[in-house]
C-alpha cells in the first residue's frame, strides 16, 4: 500500500531543479506530484514519479544526493471538508503526520494527497477501517 | 615633554642599568626553568645545566626556542618550577588539537603581572579617579582579569561587566560615567553602531579613553574609533602565555607599545630562518617572560608578526617600543577578539559522520563584528530525506563548534561534492574581513 517517493537534496543553487527535471525527462522518467521543502540554503525536493528505483539510480549516478522514503497516497473527495474528514480520523486516532502535499489526478472527480506518516503501517491500518482509499503502487503508475 | 610614571624608576632606568636588571632576572628564570622536567632536559641539551651557564645576554640566543607545542606536550605539570601549594591561579587555554595549554601564577607572580597592567593604565593617563568599564570576558581568558586587578591597583573605579549585553553596556556606561573602556575594536564599533537604537547620544556618556586589545586591527580602525567617539584611544598587547594583558601597552604619545623590558626580554625572528632580526625589521615577536616563576617560559615563539623599535619615545620611558601586530606566522584566526585555529573546525567536523570531510570556513563581517560561517558537506549514504535531521545535524554541528572554539558560527549543508578540494587548512578559509 505504501508508495516511493523520492528525496533530493539540493542547494539553493541556480538552475539545481532544472538539472533534476531534465535528468528525468531525457530518461523517460515522469513525474505525478511534486513538493520542495525549503530552507535558506538547502531544500529537499520530493518528487513521485512512474520508475522511482530506476530515477533513484540516475540520479546517484549523475552525483545528487537522493534516497526513497515510504509515502501513502490517498483519495480524497473533491468537495467542502473532503480532506478535513481524513484529517479527523488521524486525529482522533493519533497518527501524527510528518508533512503532506496534495496532486491533482487527470481527468478525475478526485483529489490525491501524499502523507508522510511517522508510523506509515498504523496509519494505514486506521484508514483501511474507516474506509479511506489509499492508492497502491500500481494504480500510481497507470494515473 | 615627558609623561607622568607609575614607577618612574623601572620604567625610564637607563639602557645598561635595564640590561643588567634583565641579565639578573633571566638568570633566575633559567634556576627555575631548570626545576621543570621540560626545560631540564630541553636545556641541558643545549648545554646549560646551571643559571651560572648564562653569563650574558648574549647567551639567551644559546636557549632553544618553545612552542606552544611543547606547552600542549607537557599539559598539565611538565613546565612547574614551584610546589603546587605555592599556585594560586592558572589561566587555561583551548589547544588546537584538542590539548589545552596551562600556565600557573603564584602569588608573587599575580603581584608582578599586576604591577605591569597598573603600569600600562597609569601610562595612558588614567588615574584612580577614572570608572572603568571592564568589557573583556572574564574567566580563563586574561583579558578580563590582568586589567580588571591592574585597574583596582591604579585605584580606578572598576565595572566588572565582561563582554557582550550591548543594552547593559550603554546603560552602565550612561548611569556611572564610565570614562575608561577595555574592549575590542569591533565591539567599540558596534556599540557605536547601537547608540541611537538605545537612545543614547555621546553627550550622555563621559567618555575619556578606551584601551583596545584582543585582535588585530589597523592605524585607521583606531583613528575611527577616536573619531566616532571624540575620544583616546591606546593599543595593548599580551597573550595568556605572557600571563596576559600588560605585555606591551601605549602610553599618552600614542606612538606604538613600550614592552615592559624589566619582566619581558622581546626578540624578533625570522619565523622561516629562525635568525634574530635588528630592530625595525619586521618578523615574529619572541617573548621571555623574566618575572614568573611558577611557569617560566624562556623565548616563547609568539607567531604574531610585528617589529620593535630603538628610538626612545618622547614620554621618557627607556623600554623599547614595539609596532602593532600586522598577522600571524601561522594560520591561527582572531574571530571577535578569540583566537581560532582552523584544525580546531577540522577536529569537529571529522568527528560527525553525517558530513563529509571536505570542508570551508567563511568569515565575513556583520556590521562591525566578525561572522564565522563553516560549510560542510552532507554525507549522501546517510541522507534520509528528513529535513528535520538535517536541521538537527546543523544544530548539532553549531553546538559541538561552538564547545571547541567558544564562537557559535553559522553552519550551511552543501552537496557533496560541491565543495572546492583543497590541500592544506589554511587554504580551507575564506576570509572577507578586509585588509587591516
Amino acid at each position: 500500500m505504501k508508495i516511493t517517493q523520492i528525496s533530493v537534496f539540493l542547494e539553493n543553487r541556480k538552475g539545481r531543479l532544472y538539472e533534476v527535471c531534465s535528468l528525468f525527462g531525457k530518461n523517460k522518467v515522469n513525474i505525478r506530484a511534486l513538493t520542495i521543502a525549503e530552507t535558506p540554503e538547502f531544500g529537499i525536493l520530493r518528487v513521485l514519479v512512474d520508475k522511482p528505483e530506476e530515477a533513484k539510480k540516475l540520479l546517484k549516478d549523475s552525483g545528487f544526493t537522493a534516497n526513497i522514503t515510504e509515502i501513502v497516497a490517498v483519495e480524497v473527495p473533491d468537495k467542502p471538508g473532503g480532506l478535513a474528514g481524513i484529517l479527523k480520523v488521524l486525529n482522533d486516532n493519533n497518527v501524527n503526520i510528518e508533512y503532506m502535499y496534495g496532486f491533482v489526478e487527470r481527468s478525475s472527480e478526485k483529489a490525491m494527497m501524499v502523507f508522510r506518516f511517522e508510523d506509515p503501517d498504523a496509519a494505514i491500518e486506521v484508514m483501511k477501517k474507516n474506509k479511506i482509499t489509499i492508492i497502491g503502487k500500481k494504480e500510481m503508475g497507470a494515473i | 615633554m615627558g609623561s607622568a610614571c607609575w614607577d618612574r624608576e623601572i620604567e625610564a632606568l637607563d639602557r645598561p642599568s635595564l640590561r643588567k636588571l634583565q641579565l639578573k632576572r633571566l638568570k633566575e628564570t633559567v634556576k627555575y626553568a631548570l626545576k621543570t622536567p621540560f626545560y631540564k632536559a630541553r636545556l641541558g641539551k643545549a648545554g646549560i645545566r646551571s643559571p651560572e651557564d648564562i653569563k650574558s645576554l648574549d647567551d639567551l640566543q644559546k636557549i632553544p626556542f618553545t612552542t606552544k607545542d611543547d606547552l600542549r606536550e607537557n599539559y598539565p605539570y611538565g613546565l612547574l618550577a614551584v610546589d603546587r601549594d605555592d599556585v594560586v591561579r592558572m589561566h587555561s587555554s583551548s589547544g588546537t588539537t584538542g590539548i589545552p595549554t596551562v600556565i600557573y601564577h603564584t602569588k608573587k607572580d599575580l603581584d608582578y603581572w599586576t604591577e605591569l597592567v597598573a603600569r600600562s593604565i597609569y601610562a595612558t593617563g588614567a588615574r584612580k579617579s577614572d570608572v572603568f568599564q571592564n568589557m573583556m570576558t572574564y574567566g580563563m581568558f586574561t583579558g578580563g582579569l590582568g586589567l580588571h586587578y591592574g585597574a583596582e591597583r591604579v585605584g580606578m573605579t572598576v565595572i566588572p561587566i565582561g563582554g557582550g549585553n550591548t543594552k547593559r553596556q550603554l546603560q552602565l556606561m550612561k548611569d556611572f560615567g564610565t570614562t575608561v573602556v577595555h574592549i575590542t575594536p569591533s565591539y567599540m564599533l558596534h556599540i557605536h553602531s547601537k547608540l541611537a537604537e538605545e537612545g543614547i547620544t555621546l553627550k550622555d556618556l563621559r567618555l575619556k579613553k578606551a584601551f583596545l586589545g584582543a585582535e588585530p586591527y589597523s592605524e585607521a580602525t583606531r583613528k575611527k574609533i577616536e573619531e566616532l567617539y571624540g575620544i583616546d584611544a591606546y593599543n595593548s598587547y599580551g597573550m595568556s602565555e605572557m600571563n596576559g594583558p600588560g605585555v606591551a601597552f601605549e602610553c599618552d604619545y600614542k606612538k606604538d607599545m613600550h614592552v615592559w623590558e624589566d619582566s619581558y626580554i622581546p626578540e624578533i625572528i625570522d619565523p622561516k630562518t629562525c635568525e634574530v632580526l635588528k630592530e625595525e625589521r619586521e618578523g615574529e615577536v619572541v617573548l621571555t617572560n623574566i618575572t614568573r616563576r611558577a611557569t617560566p617560559l624562556l623565548r616563547y615563539r609568539t607567531r604574531d608578526l610585528a617589529c620593535l623599535y630603538k628610538q626612545g619615545c618622547a614620554c621618557g620611558r627607556t623600554h623599547r617600543r614595539m609596532s602593532r601586530i600586522m598577522g600571524r606566522s601561522d594560520d591561527m584566526l582572531i574571530i571577535n577578539g578569540v583566537n581560532v585555529f582552523p584544525s580546531q573546525i577540522e577536529a569537529v567536523i571529522m568527528k560527525v559522520p553525517e558530513v563529509g570531510n571536505n570542508y570551508q570556513v567563511y568569515l565575513e563581517k556583520d556590521g562591525s563584528l566578525d561572522k564565522l560561517i563553516v560549510k560542510v558537506e552532507i554525507y549522501s549514504k546517510l541522507f534520509t530525506g528528513d529535513i528535520s535531521a538535517l536541521e538537527k545535524l546543523k544544530h548539532r554541528l553549531k553546538e559541538e563548534l561552538k564547545a571547541s572554539i567558544i564562537i557559535k558560527p553559522q553552519v550551511e549543508l552543501h552537496e557533496p561534492g560541491s565543495l572546492p578540494v583543497f590541500e592544506g587548512k589554511a587554504k580551507r578559509v575564506v576570509d572577507n574581513r578586509g585588509k587591516l
